[in-house]
């Protein structure tokens, strides 16, 4: 295995996933000016259900998810998450933003805030929760990442792995029923990487609704109950990760995972 | 040593080297000129060049400043003293003019009683921007510092203190309608309700609430008129006002031409452009000339007022360009974090973008200070007496007829003092961000 | 976005004006373009009812109408019967001129004090601290003022100049500096100027062409031709040769000197005191310089009437416009056979003259006359404005070599480049692209300071069109208009310009 910090063989917690259609996906498509990006994505993510999204670089991988929580503006085809048509209505864009989280490659934190009030900002200014209250949830989740004593730090003052934790946390503070990572860990260094896996892994078994795109295909193997490769801007395969690993279908799939895992 | 072979055995040092001194001639002074001064022929012959340059200028300035005479009571007293002492035709400056005179460049014709006004207004508005230059103080110290423009312009100005609370309750009741209506209406309605209401309030009631509370509690101090100004004190006046005021309307420019919006992108590049492209001294003209024919007939108002609304507009548009540039060194994470947690984009600018952007800009601000200040002088040419200005009047005086270089020192070390200093501020907090971002 | 709507499209609400996101940046571009609109009108209707309350109308016709005031300093033919427009012109082209000056200038000060602000040599690198910081904290006008007052206080009065007086004239009697300006001598075209301009031109592109054949042999041949010296020979020996050439052969060709009612071989001397007044006719160039030299050399008193040709010359001077003309050799014929007049050759004779001379500076009454007198307005500007950018220049050229990081250069050692080669190749095309931009936005800078002339009474467009225009004809609004525009017109160019450049010289990346 390429990746040294999961261990492979540990087998997959038991996670439940329910019926209930979290993110609906029917033929999206969109554009960068006259670049297809992103062609006839159909994708149903059940909720409880973690998703790992692989592939090489500039396969649209990172765009999708970033079409989740509208970052990104999609030209064609419908996305629905938690029975909420992504539309042009901001009000609908506000209601998915606030349920879904998100993490980013270079963490994004706001540097001129302290990590509590990093954590706490949203939450008080978006669901209006009171500061209090706000605190000792934000306070919660950081225990729960494990960095409750780096509260009143800034930032800048936190390794990287820590930062991408207190990110997790950020996003955890609004109570998200979806979370999205983008690339969490390919920013880190290789010793960081395992703290931030850990805390995903954990909240993988809370059964947290996730959508990854991310390398760590130890990671996939661990907790994802579905792995989809991607190029070109197309699903080119999907399948439970056993499968996908050890039979792949697709011979773009194979020639990928001959480079990642091959050397 | 001479036994260990590399080839056979490894090796093992067990005796440290001592520290030794450097060969002789490779330290200490003469190295140090060998090799600063005359390090080659092109070196030695810039050495020589400036030493000349440096001797000429000391040569011609040292007797000048050493012979200087700081205590007579015209021109004419002066030129008997330097006969005395040093002899005719001696070159000696007479600073006399400036301990004669220092009040009138400083405070121009503000009334000498009242000199106290503009300085405790200076230490006002010192203790105003430090929380905005200095982390260590608390947040909560920035209201004193919205409140700060209100105090100044009571202390310079004076007249009745009602005015500038009238003025200022404005702002609160903007405030307070704000936060009434933001529960009840939604973000959009409090934001209109919070401008439409101050305004409505400002052009109908402030005017009659000031004149009832005047007639009730008469307070206030001694009113000073505009054209009393002058000296320094009218270029701090008008320097500080005009940053101050610009940087609403700075940051908001900035944001519309950060803008995707096409019509309010083109609306801020426009006026940004066309501010920048003209010259201060023909938008000076404009508004000692042209700001009548723009009002509705009738308006007429003091010409430093017009002063500093024109320099204020043209500081707006620099100021933008600053803001822009700490707009733009954001990286896009900051806008996409604030996003994908669902702030709308007045929350995102205002908690998350503008206070990282501001803080980037604040050596840009400082420079366009300096630049500002520097430029204040110009208000000349529209007859409003700054240092320049005060100098020819000086002259005018019988006097001082014929004083020329003392003024222009006095007044050239005055304006690098400030800007030299403030220059310096920006240059140590650039250093400093720098060192943060790494 | 279109298609995003698949379920049955729901009636247009008028709350999607706010919430909908198709509509929502149309909604706020709508509002401010009402407001800007409501804006516009309030000041136009404003600017209408004031102009009717003053009984004014908007109208640049006066543009046409007589200026009535003289200008001191002109680049193109003007006089006070001209109008506000062509006055206007004068002064824009003044202002284009102490602006070309002063970025040339500022330019090669900044570029000096930049690098040497950067050198190991302490003395040098702490004098031009100095200079930075002195001429960047001041203000400008300060330094305009106290230029121009070291140049009127400081310089000599033209009598001075006069024989036992305290000053004399520099570089060969032909530059003398006065508290009334500094006068040089103005340089006199004489036969084959044409060619020589043409050959120098050619010249140049011969130097470049050979520069560019120097690089291509070396990318195709691997043979480094020498580059400096022959470039220089190309460029600076063929308009040597072409002046000597035409110096030697029509320069040196004789102009008599002939005169109606005079004996042959009469000295000027002797006729000019028979006749009693001396006026002489003379084609323009370099033999009407030859011949105020010989008259002025002879402390001769005459008036001077120039023609374009030597035709003219000699047509006006058998119409009895002079009683002197000077001819080329040669063609005196015409003039021998008249009947009318008896011309004869006085004893005195000048050459044609080499195809460039210069006309030097000479005291005369109260003043300097001939040769070009640049006004201390003029220099007093020029100078503080080029001081001043330069300081700043100075500060942005330091910072773009402090840009190139030291690993570039020491890059470029270990693959082996000499430090002058790695100077030209690798660092000044980089440190290039971080100085133009500021630079020109500093020439920007200049030319709208340039307006400061107000402060030493020179004539350029603020004067002009800004000042005295809108003075005499009351006409404020058109003027200011006018002149910011021009303003705006020029500053738009330069950064139009400057953003062409930028996005060539753009760093490639992904």
């Amino acid at each position: 295995m390429a990746d040294p910090a999961i261990d492979a063989n540990v087998t997959p917690p038991r996670m439940e996933v329910s019926e209930e259609i979290a993110v609906q996906i029917t033929d999206m498509n969109k554009w960068y000016g006259s670049f297809h990006v992103l062609r006839d994505i159909n994708l149903t993510v059940h909720r409880g259900e973690r998703i790992v999204i692989c592939g090489p670089s500039g396969s649209g991988k990172s765009t999708l998810i970033r079409c989740i929580n509208a970052l990104e503006e999609h030209q064609k085809g419908r996305i629905e998450v938690d029975g909420t048509l992504l539309s042009s209505d901001l009000k609908n864009i506000d209601k998915i933003r606030s349920e879904v989280g998100m993490c980013f490659q270079h963490f994004n934190l706001f540097p001129h805030l302290t990590i509590l009030e990093n954590c706490t900002l949203a939450p008080i200014w978006v669901r209006k929760t009171p500061k209090k209250e706000a605190e000792q949830a934000a306070m919660h989740f950081l225990e729960k990442v494990k960095i409750p004593d780096q509260a009143n730090k800034y930032p800048g003052q936190l390794s990287g792995g820590q930062q991408q934790r207190v990110a997790i946390a950020r996003s955890l503070c609004m109570k998200p029923r979806i979370m999205l990572f983008d690339e969490p860990t390919s920013a880190l260094d290789p010793e960081m990487i395992k703290e931030v896996l850990d805390t995903m892994i954990e909240l993988a078994e809370e059964g947290m609704t996730m959508l990854c795109v991310t390398h760590e295909m130890g990671f996939a193997q661990a907790v994802a109950n579905r792995v989809i490769f991607m190029d070109q801007g197309q699903i080119v395969e999907q399948n439970e990760p056993k499968e996908f690993f050890n039979n792949p279908k697709s011979d773009r799939t194979k020639l990928f995972l001959s480079q990642i895992l091959g050397h | 040593m001479s036994d260990t072979h590399a080839q056979t055995v490894g090796y093992v040092r067990d005796t440290m080297i001592d520290e030794q001194p450097a060969p002789v001639g490779q330290t200490g002074a003469v190295k140090w000129i060998r090799e600063n001064l005359f390090s080659g022929v092109i070196n030695t012959l810039l050495t020589v060049i400036s030493l000349y340059v440096i001797w000429v200028v000391v040569s011609h300035l040292y007797p000048w400043l050493a012979n200087s005479i700081w205590d007579a009571g015209s021109l004419t007293e002066c030129r008997e003293i330097r006969d005395a002492t040093v002899g005719p035709d001696a070159p000696a400056a007479c600073f006399a003019v400036i301990t004669d005179r220092w009040q009138q460049l400083v405070f121009g014709f503000y009334p000498p009683e009242h000199y106290w006004r503009p300085v405790v207004a200076l230490l006002v508005f010192l203790a105003a921007i430090a929380p905005v230059l200095f982390q260590g103080i608390p947040r909560r110290a920035l209201w004193l510092s919205a409140a700060a423009p209100f105090v100044l312009f009571a202390l310079l100005w004076g007249g009745s203190i009602w005015g500038p609370v009238a003025v200022a309750l404005g702002f609160v009741i903007g405030f307070v309608v704000y936060r009434v209506l933001l529960p009840l209406a939604g973000n959009l309605a409090a934001v209109l309700g919070a401008i439409i209401v101050p305004l409505l309030y400002w052009l109908f009631l402030a005017g009659p609430l000031a004149g009832a509370l005047t007639s009730v509690a008469p307070i206030g101090l001694e009113y000073v008129q505009s054209k009393d100004f002058g000296g320094f004190t009218l270029s701090v006046v008008i320097g500080v006002s005009a940053i101050i005021l610009s940087l609403p309307l700075g940051i908001l420019l900035a944001l519309g031409r950060q803008s995707n919006l096409f019509i309010i992108n083109k609306i801020s590049v426009a006026f940004i452009e066309v501010i920048r492209g003209v010259p201060l001294i023909v938008w000076l003209f404009t508004a000692s000339l042209l700001l009548n024919y723009f009002l509705p007939p009738g308006t007429n108002f003091d010409l430093m007022l017009r002063v500093i609304i024109m320099v204020t507009l043209f500081s707006a548009a620099y100021i933008a360009e600053v803001v822009r540039g700490g707009l733009a060194a954001l990286p896009k994470g900051q806008y996409e974090g604030a996003s994908s947690l669902g702030l709308d984009y007045w929350q995102s600018m205002r908690l998350i973008i503008l206070p990282q952007a501001l803080k980037i800009s604040i050596p840009g601000i400082v420079n366009t200070f300096i630049g500002l200040f520097k430029d204040t002088t110009l208000v000349v040419f529209i007859g409003l007496l700054d240092p320049i200005g005060l100098s020819n009047a000086i002259r005018a005086s019988t006097d001082w007829n014929g004083v020329y270089w003392e003024l222009f020192v006095f007044i050239g070390l005055m304006f690098f003092i400030a800007c030299f200093s403030m220059g310096r501020y920006s240059l140590y907090l650039e250093k400093k961000l720098q060192r943060e971002h790494r | 976005m279109s298609a995003m709507t698949d379920p049955p499209r729901p009636s247009f609400r008028l709350s999607q004006l706010i919430y909908d996101t198709r509509y929502r940046s149309i909604t706020i571009q709508v509002v401010a373009l009402v407001l800007l609109c409501a804006a516009f009108w309030w000041l136009i209707d404003n600017t209408v009812e004031n102009l009717a309350v003053l009984g004014k109308d908007f109208d640049f016709g006066f543009l046409g109408d007589r200026a009535g005031y003289d200008i001191n300093q002109m680049l193109i033919p003007y006089d006070n019967s001209m109008s506000h427009g062509r006055a206007a012109l004068v002064g824009i082209l003044n202002t284009m001129l102490v602006a070309f000056l002063g970025c040339v200038t500022a330019t090669v000060i900044g570029v000096f004090a930049g690098v040497l602000r950067l050198s190991k040599n302490w003395v040098v690198s702490r004098l031009m601290a100095v200079y930075v910081e002195g001429f960047r904290n001041v203000p400008l006008l300060l330094w305009i003022v106290l230029i121009f007052a070291l140049m009127t206080e400081a310089t000599p009065q033209p009598r001075d100049f006069r024989e036992g007086g305290s000053a004399s004239m520099i570089l060969g009697d032909s530059v003398a500096i006065t508290n009334r300006g500094v006068f040089l001598p103005m340089p006199t075209w004489g036969d084959g100027a044409a060619v020589l301009g043409l050959v120098v031109v050619l010249s140049l592109i011969g130097a470049y062409l050979y520069r560019r054949h120097a690089r291509k042999v070396l990318y195709d041949s691997g043979r480094l031709l020498p580059m400096v010296w022959p470039a220089l020979a190309i460029a600076i020996v063929p308009a040597v040769v072409v002046y000597f050439a035409f110096a030697m052969s029509t320069g040196s060709a004789q102009v008599r000197l002939m005169a109606a009612d005079a004996t042959e071989g009469q000295s000027v001397a002797a006729y000019g005191e028979a006749q009693g007044s001396l006026s002489v006719c003379v084609p323009e160039g370099t033999i009407g310089l030859n011949v105020q030299r010989l008259l002025r050399g002879q402390d001769l008193r005459y008036s001077e009437s120039v023609f374009a040709t030597e035709a003219m010359a000699i047509d006006a001077f058998r119409n009895g416009d002079c009683n002197m003309v000077a001819v080329p050799a040669g063609m005196e014929q015409p003039l021998l056979g008249n009947p009318d007049i008896a011309v004869s050759a006085l004893s005195e004779s000048t050459t044609r003259g080499a195809p460039v001379q210069f006309e030097k500076p000479v005291l005369g009454g109260f003043n300097f006359e001939g040769g070009v007198q640049v006004r201390n307005s003029l220099l007093a500007l020029w100078l503080a404005l080029a001081l001043y950018t330069g300081a700043f220049i100075a500060e942005i050229v330091r910072a773009g070599i402090l840009a190139v990081s030291k690993g570039q250069s020491e890059a470029a050692f270990a693959l082996g480049m000499r430090p002058n080669r790695t100077m030209n190749l690798v660092i000044l095309p980089q440190a290039m692209r971080v100085i133009v931009p500021p630079l020109i936005s500093q020439f920007l800078n200049l030319t709208k300071n340039s307006s400061l002339a107000i402060a030493v009474g020179y004539m350029d467009v603020r004067a002009t069109l800004g000042g005295i225009s809108i003075n005499q004809t009351g006409r404020e609004l058109e003027g200011m208009l006018l002149l910011g525009m021009f303003y705006l017109a020029l500053s738009l160019v330069i950064s139009g310009a400057m953003n062409i450049y930028n996005n060539r010289s753009r760093l490639k990346e992904r």
